[in-house]
Formats: structure tokens, C-alpha cells, sequence
């Protein structure tokens, strides 16, 4: 995967919508990542604190990742459920017509940042 | 004073955008683009070779060249007398909207029925990337190993058609291919499945007409 684009476009979004809240600071990010992106955690951290360091707005900032598993739904039987990357039909009734419902998400849920006091 | 804001942005969404825009630009002027994935060294040139010769009779068809460097892959295209347009993405390990954006300015997309955007040699990135296309297909080779479906589902799982190529040289290389088959059906269980040998011929009209019932389809459903 290509960890440090990835999380370029996240830094270019966090600090764009931090700016347009008149933040001083940016102090944390929470993305939710599917599984079926093969995304790989460690590798999103490690991209974010390279991109995070040298800039006083970023440094020191905090990223949670939520992992999200894949889950489909049959399209015959209607079942919700959650499978691991490679199986993708229905426990219920063994049909393969499915379709992946939860599993490929890139998103930023949201940002926390630093405000200057209201007397200020 | 610590402030909570709440985004629930797509981290992919400006590639999505424009994604959407050529998808539209595409259906406009009836053109129908297959996303080709595979590895490197799968075939991915000597296959899109072997479909342009099956389906030019039919189809007006131009090709996007998506490499890291260089532009041997689009001479051997030009050289069998079809359009070509090399993208570099100058280390990028995939193709981006943005990219297919630029490159269609230099083709006729109204004359044009086919364009076929051979991605970047490469399982795992291009998987995310919406180009606009009409279907994502892919190529596993022989030589790769059966068990690319279990290391590399992602990419298993997105495309619409998948072709295992080099399919001649499966006693050399102990390629077994129920695994291979049932590994793909558990994953993408309506995806076709073309066994072919690109070079030789082998296979190639299945794969094609496929693809061309797949064009003319889209090209009713534009007319509409």
C-alpha cells in the first residue's frame, strides 16, 4: 500500500478543516480504515508522525486508526455478517450472490484541535 | 479550549470526484474503459496486444500506458497501430484520476469505443483507485503461484474478470489450479474466470467476447 500518500491527503484535510475552525493547533486524528484496503496500521502511524514532525501546527499530534472488518450482506437471504478477508459467502445459507458492505473504508472520522480562548 | 470536529470525510474523496466526472465524461460519448490490474511481468501488454487484435475489426480502440518510467509497453502498442498514451507516474505505484484526466485530452473519446488503462505493474495499491471505468479486470500469470489469491485478495475481490494467463506453463510450474479456482469463487464468486496464453492464442476469444458483449451492452444502455 501507499501508506504516506494516504495520510498525505489526510494531513492536507486535517489541517484545511482545523484552519477553517480558526484552530492554533491540530491535536489528534481518527480515521476508520477497512481491512479489505491491506492498508497496514503500523505503516499509516509511522507516516503520520514523519508528516506530523518540523511543523509546530502538526508536531506531537496524536492518530487513532480503527480497523474496520469486512462485512457483507447476502443478497439472497438477506444475512448481515462478518467474515475475514478471503471468504466472502453466506454462513447462512452458502450463497455466493453477496456484497461487501463494511471493509473498504479510507475515512477521517474527525480531527481534534486546539482553539485560542475566547478573552484572548 | 480543545475543540472536537467531527469529518467523516473520504480520505480518497478528490480522486473519487473526478473519478465520477470522467465516468460521466466516458457514457457521454459512448466509450467504454477497462482498469486492467496485474503484477509485474504477468502479461498485462502481450494480453491487451492479443484483445486489441480480436476486437479492432468491431471497436475503435486506444490505450493508456500506466508505468513508473519509461515508454517500451506504449511503443509496442503504437507499433500494432493503435493509439497509446504513456503516463509516468514517476514512482507512484498507481494510477490516479487526475492522471486518466490528462491523458484523455489527447484522445477522440467520441470516436473511440474501447479504451483499455493498463495500471501499474502492481497487486495491492491500484486496488482503491477509482479511474471512472466501466470494469476492473485483472491477470494473474501462471508463474505467480496459485496461492495469489490468499496473499493478495483485495485486488481479487474489486475486479469483475479475472484472467490467469501463461496458462500453458502450468506442469512446469506445479500451478494448481482447483485451488486456485476455489480460492477466487470464495472470494469473488460472480467474477468470470478466463484461462489464457496471451502469446499463443489460447483462450483469448473467451476472454474478448466477453469484453465485447460488455461494450456493446454499455454502448445500448448510453444510447438510451
Amino acid at each position: 500500500m501507499h501508506e504516506l500518500g494516504i495520510m498525505s491527503g489526510v494531513m492536507d484535510s486535517a489541517k484545511e478543516a482545523a484552519t477553517d475552525a480558526g484552530a492554533t493547533k491540530l491535536l489528534a486524528v481518527t480515521l476508520s480504515v477497512g481491512e479489505m484496503t491491506e492498508a497496514i496500521e503500523d505503516a499509516l502511524h509511522f507516516a503520520f508522525e514523519a508528516l506530523c514532525e518540523g511543523d509546530p501546527f502538526t508536531e506531537g499530534a496524536t492518530l487513532t486508526v480503527n480497523m474496520i472488518p469486512p462485512k457483507s450482506r447476502c443478497l439472497e437471504c438477506g444475512a448481515e455478517y462478518t467474515h475475514d478477508r478471503f471468504h466472502m459467502f453466506c454462513p447462512e445459507c452458502d450463497s455466493f450472490a453477496t456484497e461487501l458492505i463494511e471493509g473498504r473504508e479510507l475515512r477521517i472520522d474527525s480531527i481534534e484541535v486546539d482553539l485560542p480562548d475566547d478573552d484572548s | 479550549m480543545p475543540k472536537h470536529i467531527d469529518l467523516k470525510k473520504p480520505i480518497l474523496d478528490k480522486n473519487d470526484s473526478m473519478a465520477q466526472e470522467l465516468r460521466q465524461r466516458f457514457a457521454d460519448s459512448g466509450v467504454y474503459v477497462l482498469d486492467l490490474l496485474a503484477g509485474p511481468g504477468s502479461g498485462k501488454t502481450s494480453t491487451i496486444l492479443a484483445t486489441i487484435d480480436a476486437l479492432r475489426d468491431e471497436f475503435n480502440i486506444a490505450v493508456i500506458e500506466g508505468d513508473i518510467a519509461s515508454s517500451v509497453d506504449a511503443e509496442k502498442i503504437k507499433a500494432q497501430g493503435t493509439s497509446a498514451v504513456q503516463i509516468n507516474t514517476g514512482g507512484a505505484c498507481h494510477l490516479e484520476s487526475a492522471m486518466i484526466k490528462r491523458a484523455i485530452d489527447v484522445l477522440d473519446l467520441d470516436r473511440l469505443d474501447l479504451i483499455i488503462i493498463e495500471n501499474v505493474g502492481n497487486l495491492v495499491c491500484p486496488t482503491d483507485f477509482d479511474l471512472g471505468e466501466n470494469a476492473k479486470a485483472m491477470i494473474l500469470s501462471v508463474p505467480e503461484g496459485h496461492d495469489k489469491p490468499l496473499k493478495y485478495p483485495g485486488v481479487f475481490q474489486v475486479s469483475d474478470a479475472v484472467i490467469l494467463n501463461k496458462a500453458d506453463t502450468m506442469p512446469v510450474f506445479n500451478f494448481d489450479e482447483e485451488e486456485f479456482l476455489s480460492s477466487v469463487k470464495q472470494l469473488n464468486p460472480n467474477a468470470p474466470i478466463f484461462k489464457i496464453s496471451a502469446t499463443k492464442g489460447d483462450g483469448v476469444s473467451a476472454w474478448t467476447e466477453w469484453l465485447a458483449d460488455e461494450i456493446r451492452q454499455a454502448q445500448a444502455g448510453a444510447v438510451k
